[in-house]
């Protein structure tokens, strides 16, 4: 089938045409979302009252927010779970990838399987599961522990002090898998002839490790830190989970995500919950450039 | 020299990285064991360990307590939605970022993926007013329709094009009086298709894995979506913990099985951001 000339594209308006379905949509859901979300952060609405009954309210949301003792623990919280999940999944994950892209080669790809499973899987399912293997009497986590190591069971939902430390586990468990495969693939580019040289010159393993390995590893550590930081600052849907969408006793599981969902959808304040999202997104940006401070070359220092 | 070192490492990674394969794999294996065991069972001392026989019964219970199978059907039918609607829409933006030169263009794609590294709590809020106002709420489209602008997808699509489809063969086509929509959808479409189905995995379990999407605007337990019929059940005083298991491991049974089948290919596309 052939469509006359004068309704044939012409290759000049042709890009406009593909992009014009995505563009339309991306303008609509990615970009009018974000403008809006900065203009309600200067506004109080509350969605029973309509949308014309907004107000300009100034920098109240913002001060209102600052001032807000729950914010401010939120905001611990996340950064309490932000490393306490992040620095171990970097600790494991580098060690791992050097011994799998040492000592593995036909059952590579059954091995990272095992450990990128998590990553794929329904966080609510998995969230759901380990509510139950973390039940104080009956749960398998404390069966195991009680096996290993004797002592009282740990109320590990019950009590505050407990429900991050179980959250980071999560989290931990579900995120190490991707870094050990973005660490094999920097791995793999390494030049051999590097550690033939040094063993040649006489260097252990170790000396290999510190000297060659996590020196070529440094801008993919910088990357998967980022990664980290920008992910373990919004988490939301396993404390979620964990504590009934409420945060826990004494909110200790209650990150920033959940407390700005919560001043939404349950305390109806859309305007509050707006400026909050901006000050932890200025929070992800701060962090984010100061990882990047931290790993950058200085002097020529490598 | 170092020889010993070098005679234990290998014996020692092997131990260390199998031991953690296992607790990576465990979790999975209870779920699905407790997928077969009635609540008293799942709480007894000491847990089961082996698979019991309970799993219709669990299931009685969720058909009972949700509209399960419709929960199922509108999963599917979300996650196939929102698969085909990206996969058309990046496919013809990533090849119009790869091989055709128009105004803002650069100016566009460092736009698109600036929006990429936007934590998702950005738009929480902003959304769900988006979709009250459109009237989308508690429609399955709310959730299929915004993540087909995927800038994922177009960042996956125009690597993809840049790095395997030569201009020249367009070019060529063109010569031959090939019109621009049947370049792409005969020559440009079929040489995708190994990024179509790297991309077409990874959005169908993000679909399917959703939970703040169909969180924020489905209202009605017959619309939700797995994950969200699953979170219904749990109650601080009386939760099924069995047919809540059953129900996890019927929503992770289709993901584990698209890994097994996939990996290699899923594991280079989430990672593609980072490995070039």
């Amino acid at each position: 089938m052939k469509l006359p000339r004068a309704l044939q594209l012409s290759p000049v308006w042709t890009p406009y045409v593909l992009l014009s379905p995505f563009v339309v949509l991306f303008c609509i859901f990615g970009l009018f979302p974000l403008a809006f979300s900065l203009y309600l952060a200067f506004q109080t609405w509350e969605p029973t009252s309509g949308l014309t009954a907004m107000s300009f309210v100034g920098l109240d949301n913002f001060v209102f927010s600052l001032q807000d003792e729950w914010f401010w623990k939120s905001l611990k919280n996340t950064a309490w779970l932000a490393v306490a999940s992040g620095v171990p999944q970097h600790l494991v994950a580098i060690p791992l990838a050097v011994f799998i892209h040492n000592s593995f080669v036909r059952s590579r790809n059954a091995v990272v399987g095992a450990y990128f499973l998590p990553y794929i899987t329904s966080t609510v399912a998995i969230a759901i599961l380990f509510s139950s293997l973390f039940s104080t009497d009956f749960g398998l986590v404390n069966a195991g522990l009680r096996a290993l190591f004797g002592g009282e069971p740990i109320d590990w939902l019950g009590r505050p002090e407990n429900i991050k430390p179980a959250i980071a586990m999560i989290v931990f468990w579900r995120y190490v898998g991707f870094n050990v495969v973005l660490y094999l693939a920097a791995l793999q580019t390494i030049p051999k002839d590097l550690y033939e040289a040094a063993t040649m010159d006489g260097a252990g393993r170790l000396q290999q490790f510190f000297f060659i390995t996590l020196p070529s590893l440094k801008p993919m550590i910088y990357f998967g830190v980022t990664l980290s930081v920008i992910g373990g600052l919004q988490l939301f849907e396993e404390p979620f989970i964990l504590t009934g969408g409420r945060g826990g006793s004494d909110q200790s599981g209650m990150t920033t995500a959940i407390y700005l969902y919560r001043m939404a959808f349950d305390f109806n304040d859309f305007g509050a919950a707006s400026a909050m999202s901006w000050l932890l997104f200025f929070v992800v940006v701060v962090l984010t450039w100061l990882t990047n401070r931290a790993f950058k070359p200085r002097g020529g220092s490598a | 020299m170092n020889a010993s070192n070098d005679r234990i490492a290998p014996w020692t990674a092997y131990v260390i990285v199998g031991i953690g394969a296992l607790i990576m794999l465990a979790p999975f294996y209870f779920m699905f064991v407790f997928a077969t065991q009635s609540r008293t069972e799942i709480f007894s001392l000491p847990p089961p360990v082996w698979f019991g026989d309970d799993f219709l019964d669990n299931l009685k219970i969720l058909t009972d307590r949700l509209p399960f199978w419709r929960n199922l059907g509108w999963s599917l039918y979300v996650a196939l939605a929102s698969t085909a609607l990206t996969l058309l829409f990046c496919s013809m933006g990533g090849y119009a970022f790869a091989l055709f030169e128009f105004r803002f263009k650069n100016a566009l794609f460092a736009l698109v993926m600036g929006t990429m590294l936007l934590p998702s709590f950005m738009n929480m809020i902003p959304t769900f007013m988006i979709m009250d106002a459109l009237g989308w709420i508690d429609q399955p489209r709310a959730l299929y329709v915004p993540g087909a602008a995927s800038a994922f997808g177009i960042f996956l699509m125009r690597q993809f094009v840049t790095t395997s489809i030569p201009k020249d063969l367009i070019e060529a086509a063109r010569m031959d009086g090939c019109s621009e929509l049947s370049i792409y959808a005969r020559i440009v479409l079929p040489l995708l298709k190994p990024a179509l189905g790297t991309l077409g995995l990874i959005t169908f379990i993000a679909s399917w894995n959703n939970f703040i999407g169909p969180l924020i605007v489905m209202r009605s337990p017959e619309n939700y979506t797995l994950p969200l019929a699953l979170r219904s059940l749990q109650s601080p005083v009386d939760t099924e913990w069995g047919a809540l298991m059953t129900g996890s491991a019927i929503a992770t049974i289709p993901l584990v099985i698209l890994f097994i089948l996939s990996s290699r290919q899923l594991i280079a596309g989430l990672t593609a951001g980072a490995v070039k």
